[in-house]
């Protein structure tokens, strides 16, 4: 329950009194309600929990990450004398 | 989403134990604190793959195992109530009430419906008028935000039989009482990554300091997880106490503020009992008097019940605040199973006493382990 899943804004409507829209999770769509984020614009990722948006995904930030996690990798593979 | 994927990659999780393998040096116990990071540990043997002293302790992260029984026995006096229909998140359906469940009320007829946002209720309670409609709204920091805005959507369409039964938990206060406990053995915590994403860290930071425990603010992948116990880890090593964020794609620091506006707007901070924990001051959310009309407990204050907890041999108290694993209760696995729980935590799949019966853990690794090292 307390799972919140990142989806891809497909679409936005600005509904009242809340704006709501429609995100793509890998295939399942569903519609969210954009209260929390209402500057959520088509294309964006949000993560969803029970129906409402509660935060934008910084795609850029995860890649970001996983090259920081993937340089780990190359220095440990390095100290380590290769590939273990 | 390409990179989601990126965050399950196994060649990346071994390269993180094997740089947390060459950076701790003695033993150390982590909490994570969310149901949802116990599940993922579990199921992916996170934390049996962990160097040989890192122990982690599942902490009260399951907002379904929290609930008290006295909120359960009332949802079921009022889902029995005749012309209500009774609306919950799905995994509240079994959970055990004194005498029976949500899911045997409906067996014997109670209009007890599934859904999957606080909204489907309020959309519910519009379409059939001649109903009263009630939602059973619990969970963390997480869910309130939804749950407030469901009672401004039902204020906003001037729905008179719109109401919700709240137990609402807070998480800062939860780690104060764990921290305060003498036998406390927490080294640090991993909190979790949506409680944070509305909330923000900025509550964490004098837990930090008054307690010198280092707080991660976490995800939920396999990867997330291992770089925030490496995070937490390295901390400890280094003798630092802050509080970090492993999350950044999700979490900023002042958390979300429209979120943090609506629950200030609906709910005011509550005393609340935790199942199995006991009462902590202030560690809930109730609804604001204002919005005292939407109180499903006022509504029905006259069918509610209170029945006296029954002697169980269920130690989900220890469970959650870590003191015992699933495989210590003598009932897990026998007695006790998902299909026919004693207790909340072999409810959910974010419980630990569940998470460790879906895994099929049969004894208990960490424990031997941490013993064999120390
Ligand atoms: S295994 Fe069942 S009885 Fe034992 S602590 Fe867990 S929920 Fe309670």
């Amino acid at each position: 329950m307390c799972l919140a899943i990142p989806g891809r804004l497909e679409s936005r409507e600005d509904t009242y009194p809340f704006p709501t829209g429609v995100a793509d999770f890998g295939g399942i769509r569903k519609q969210v309600c954009l209260a929390f984020v209402p500057e959520a614009a088509v294309g964006d990722y949000v993560l969803v929990h029970v129906g409402y948006a509660i935060s934008s995904i910084d795609e850029a930030e995860a890649l970001r990450t996983l090259e920081v996690l993937r340089a780990m990798d190359v220095v440990e593979t390095e100290l380590a004398g290769g590939p273990s | 989403m390409k990179y989601l994927d990126e965050y399950r990659d196994p060649a990346l999780a071994r390269r993180l134990l094997a740089e947390l393998g060459a950076v701790a040096t003695r033993p150390w116990h982590l909490m994570e604190v969310c149901g949802g990071q116990t599940h993922t540990l579990v199921r992916q043997g996170i934390d049996e793959l962990l160097p040989a002293g890192i122990r982690m302790i599942h902490g009260p992260g399951c907002p379904v195992c929290v609930t008290p029984i006295e909120t359960i026995d009332r949802a079921l006096a009022i889902a029995a109530a005749p012309g209500v229909v009774f609306t919950s998140f799905g995994d509240m359906l079994r959970v055990p009430g004194t005498t029976t469940s949500l899911l045997q009320v409906k067996a014997a007829g109670g209009d007890v419906r599934v859904v999957y946002s606080p909204a489907d209720a309020v959309r519910i309670a519009a379409e059939e008028p001649d109903k009263q409609v009630v939602f059973l709204a619990v969970g963390f920091e997480t869910t309130a935000p939804a749950n407030a805005a469901a009672v401004l959507l039902a204020d906003e369409l001037g729905l008179e039989n719109f109401s919700i039964l709240v137990s609402h938990v807070l998480v800062p206060p939860a780690l104060t009482t764990i921290l305060d406990d003498p036998e406390c053995v927490v080294d640090g915590f991993l909190t979790a990554g949506h409680v944070c994403a509305v909330m923000g860290w900025t509550e964490y930071e004098p837990i930090a300091e008054r307690y010198r425990v280092p707080l991660v603010v976490t995800g939920f992948e396999p990867l997330d997880l291992l770089e925030g116990i490496l995070m937490a880890v390295r901390q400890l090593e280094e003798g630092r106490y802050e509080v970090e964020n492993q999350y950044v794609r999700a979490v900023r620091r002042g958390g979300n503020e429209i979120a943090q506006d609506t629950i200030r707007r609906v709910f005011q901070v509550s005393d609340r009992i935790w199942r199995g924990i006991g009462t902590i001051p202030a560690s809930g959310l109730a609804l604001a008097p204002e919005y005292e009309r939407f109180d499903a407990a006022v509504k029905f204050a006259d069918v509610s019940s209170s029945v006296d907890e029954l002697p169980t041999e269920c130690i989900a108290g220890q469970i959650l605040t870590g003191a015992k694993l699933p495989t210590d209760c003598p009932a897990y696995g026998t007695r006790c199973t998902p299909m026919h729980p004693l207790g909340a935590p072999m409810v959910s799949s974010e419980g630990t006493c569940a998470a460790f019966h879906t895994a099929g853990r049969t004894r208990p690794p960490v424990s031997a382990a941490a013993s064999a090292t120390g």
